[in-house]
């Protein structure tokens, strides 16, 4: 059967046809898609797990256990899981272990592009890329092939355009997979000195042969075309290759990114009159065929930064420009993403920057808190960063600062890798206040469920974890729960957590508007009899109250009717539409 | 058939993804190869969104470039003006005729270009504006602005409406199913009654 798939679709399909039986993640655009489908496969045991590092180790127990198992995550996960990565490298797998690594080239949905490509060949690990759907699903499941033959962890890596481009599948069967045995073996499973010396022997050794494999198995390949240009590329920039070039050219199209296959490259090589190596990102495979000692054309003509397409490439190597006519002269304004009309995160930043605050902010919606109107986060950088941050800014700058200062974090971030920032904070005599921003959901990644919602991937009712319970447990005396769109109670909690002198925090709940179960009493709208133009409605920045010049509007498309800006109106202007 | 290359641009929350799933399987349907370039994560959060979808005999690059666009299908004003550029000579555009202003408007920052349209309409012969969201209101639910929009790209291609029919009932959820499927009449009609 032929059927339109995404390509984190493809892969769970591909995982499900390899007879995977455990498939662990935790959300992350562009993977996010991967796990939420193997979830529908009954026969798979599936897991959103609290973040990539304890993933990856539960999927590393379940192949030590015998099972197929697979683990996705974005790229910037794989720096969370890259502990497990490496060592596992040395225990090799007894069940196939795949690990699905997704870049963000252009940085759709990230706070950095980088190319996890390196972490193959860091950890000395076989990593293959995929150039549709199709090859999405075939990849996986010789992923799993190639872990069992070499007994490895395989990486398979996509990027956003791969992971979230649907393109034709033609479906196989699920595979009669035999779950492996369990056996005892601490020689190859106990990785301490004396083991891992010997581990890193193997290790070795299955790198050259996978060199081979590389030069030999099906997953590089030669097109001929013409021999005036020889084009090496692999995933995405594949495609765009064949789109700038056709039949102009000759391509080697790398399946297999790690390690490369060295003698078809000097073969290929030899038969053009110019090879190309084109690559998203870093030069990764250019180093390498350059210390191979081939002369090839890459990153001096092309950027290291941003997604390519097929037409940068005909720009930038065949010198073809395609010029476009501007239709007005007018300046278009950008349209950034904005907190969703109704969310709960607003009334939080309205109140942090009337208290003018200083925020160490950290990832999810709430980060567009950093976005005018509101402007009031001042730093973010990874996942559960906020906390340590603020820690370390009221250490620098002593007691007067840190009264000034809260983190602020999601609660699936806060699980994640905040938790442990808390404990320093306790620990280490910290005063910081640390608000979470629970909206009972992972919102920025599209609603996945997180140990405190209380469900399971699949919908399955489980044991809820308490985040005051956790909070207070970890040494935190003083925690407060209130609502962000009671703004006066949030303030002054604020207000009264950031005086104190010892750790405190606040945990602000609403669930997030797009939630099925939140109703809202729909459109509101402005009188203009009674509205007096003081624009303290537009402060909170929703999208849904425009500035007319004249009047203030509601745009009632829009408009969930969530009513924070009825609590800035001293006019009660705002009226149920 | 040669290529066909389709875009369609909105703000994120207006369902364009939803469009562009039934756009693959009308191809899927008339055995064509295709690619359909979606976005999720952070712009779907009221950012500028485009999706790609790319029909023929062979489609290699998910994306469509400046100039290569047969259609734009834009769910808002501003957004067509957008994406304009990437409209093929002689291509056609249909815009939703819905206004959503982003927050450099919304907080005094930028400006909202004034008659987005009838610029358009000076400088491209195949253009159809149609008020989508009204459309969308009087068969019962404004979601299915999204549809309303098809039915019209639908009436303007030459692929059979049944064809058309049968994607939306594959990808459309059950529970509203029906009001999508009277939206899309409602969006094929409009487009008889923009021709005459
Ligand atoms: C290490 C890592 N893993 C995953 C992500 C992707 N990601 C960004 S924000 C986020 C979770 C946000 O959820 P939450 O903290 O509950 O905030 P919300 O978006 O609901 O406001 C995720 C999973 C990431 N940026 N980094």
């Amino acid at each position: 059967m032929r059927k339109l798939m995404l390509g984190n679709e493809a892969v769970a399909r591909g995982a499900y046809e390899a007879g995977v039986t455990v498939a662990t993640a935790y959300p992350g655009t562009p993977s996010t898609e991967i796990t939420e489908n193997i979830a529908e496969y009954d026969d798979i045991y599936c897991e959103w797990s609290p973040n990539e590092k304890v993933a990856l180790e539960v999927a590393a127990g379940s192949s030590i256990a015998g099972a197929r198992s697979i683990c996705s995550m974005k790229h910037v996960g794989l720096n969370v899981a890259a502990d497990p990565l490496f060592t596992t490298s040395y225990t090799g797998v007894n069940g196939g272990l795949v690990i699905m690594v997704a870049d963000d080239p252009g940085m759709h949905s990230s706070q950095n592009e980088q190319d996890s490509r390196f972490y193959a060949r860091s950890a000395k690990v076989p990593m293959l890329e995929p150039a549709d759907s199709q090859e999405c699903k075939d990849f996986v499941e010789q992923g799993f092939a190639i872990s069992e033959r070499f007994d490895t962890p395989v990486i398979v890596r996509l990027s956003t355009r791969i992971a979230h481009s649907q393109s034709i599948v033609e479906l196989g069967e699920k595979q009669a997979y035999q779950m492996k045995d369990y056996y005892k073996d601490p020689a190859k499973y106990v990785m301490m000195p004396a083991m891992a010396r010997k581990r890193h022997i193997e290790v070795e050794k299955r790198l050259a042969a996978l060199r081979e494999f590389s030069d030999t198995g099906n997953l590089n390949r030669i097109e001929w075309g013409s021999r005036e240009a020889g084009i090496i590329a692999g995933g995405i920039a594949y495609q765009y290759a064949r789109e700038a070039f056709g039949e102009t050219a000759s391509y080697l199209k790398i399946g297999m990114v790690y390690p490369l296959p060295e003698k078809m490259i000097q073969q290929f090589a030899k038969e053009v009159q110019t090879l190309y190596v084109i690559e998203e990102l870093e030069p990764f495979m250019e180093d390498q065929i350059k210390k191979m000692g081939i002369q090839v054309r890459g990153k001096d003509l092309l950027p290291v930064m941003g997604e390519l397409s097929a037409q940068i490439i005909k720009e930038k190597i065949l010198s073809i420009k395609t010029e476009i006519q501007p239709i007005t002269n007018d300046p278009v304004p950008v349209r950034p993403p904005v907190m969703c009309p109704g969310c709960p995160h607003r009334g939080a930043f309205y109140v942090l920057k009337k208290l003018k605050m200083n925020v160490s902010g950290d990832i999810g919606c709430y980060t567009l808190g950093a976005l005018a109107p509101m402007e009031s986060i001042d730093v973010v950088i990874c996942m559960g960063a906020s906390v340590g941050a603020a820690h370390g800014m009221a250490k620098a700058r002593g007691k007067e600062f840190a009264q000034k200062t809260v983190a602020v974090i999601g609660d699936s971030t806060f699980i994640h890798s905040g938790i442990t920032g808390l404990i320093d904070i306790v620990y280490n005599k910290g005063i910081s206040t640390v608000i979470i921003l629970d909206n009972s959901i992972t919102g920025m990644t599209g609603h996945q469920h997180h140990p405190a919602t209380g469900y399971t991937i699949k919908g399955e009712p489980t044991r809820q974890l308490n985040l005051i319970q956790l909070v207070k447990a970890v040494g935190v005396d003083r925690v407060r729960v209130t609502d962000p769109f009671d703004i006066k109670e949030f303030e002054k909690a604020v207000k009264e957590e950031t005086e104190a002198e010892e750790p405190s925090v606040i945990i602000v709940q609403r669930p997030c508007a797009l939630l099925k179960n939140v109703i809202f009493e729909g459109p509101q709208a402005i009188n203009p009899q009674k509205c007096k133009q003081c624009k303290m409605c537009l402060r909170i920045g929703c999208p849904a109250i425009v500035d007319l010049g004249d009047t203030i509007e509601i745009n009632e498309a829009l408009c969930v009717g969530c009513k924070l800006c009825t609590k800035l109106c001293s006019a009660d202007a705002i009226v149920k539409r | 058939m040669d290529n066909l290359n389709i875009m369609i641009v909105g703000v994120g929350g207006q369902g364009t993804l939803l469009a562009s799933r039934v756009l693959g399987n009308v191809a899927l349907k008339q055995s064509l190869d295709v690619k359909v370039s979606e976005v999720h994560g952070m712009s779907q959060r009221g950012g500028s969104v485009v999706t790609y979808v790319k029909m023929g005999k062979k489609v290699y690059s998910p994306l469509i470039e400046k100039g290569e666009a047969d259609v734009i299908l834009a769910f808002e004003i501003l957004e067509a003006l957008r994406w304009v550029e990437y409209l093929k000579k002689g291509g056609t555009i249909v815009v939703n005729e819905q206004r959503i202003d982003p927050m450099p408007v919304i907080i005094g920052k930028a400006k909202y270009p004034e008659n987005i349209i009838a610029k358009l309409k000076q400088q491209i012969q195949n253009i159809i504006s149609v008020n989508a969201l009204k459309i969308a209101k009087e068969c019962g639910n404004i979601k299915a602005l999204n549809i309303v929009l098809l039915g019209l790209l639908a009436k303007s291609t030459d692929i059979a409406k049944d064809i058309w029919l049968e994607a939306i009932r594959e990808v459309v959820p059950a529970k509203i199913l029906d009001v999508n499927l009277k939206a899309f009449d409602a969006g094929y009609l409009s487009a008889s009654d923009l021709e005459k």
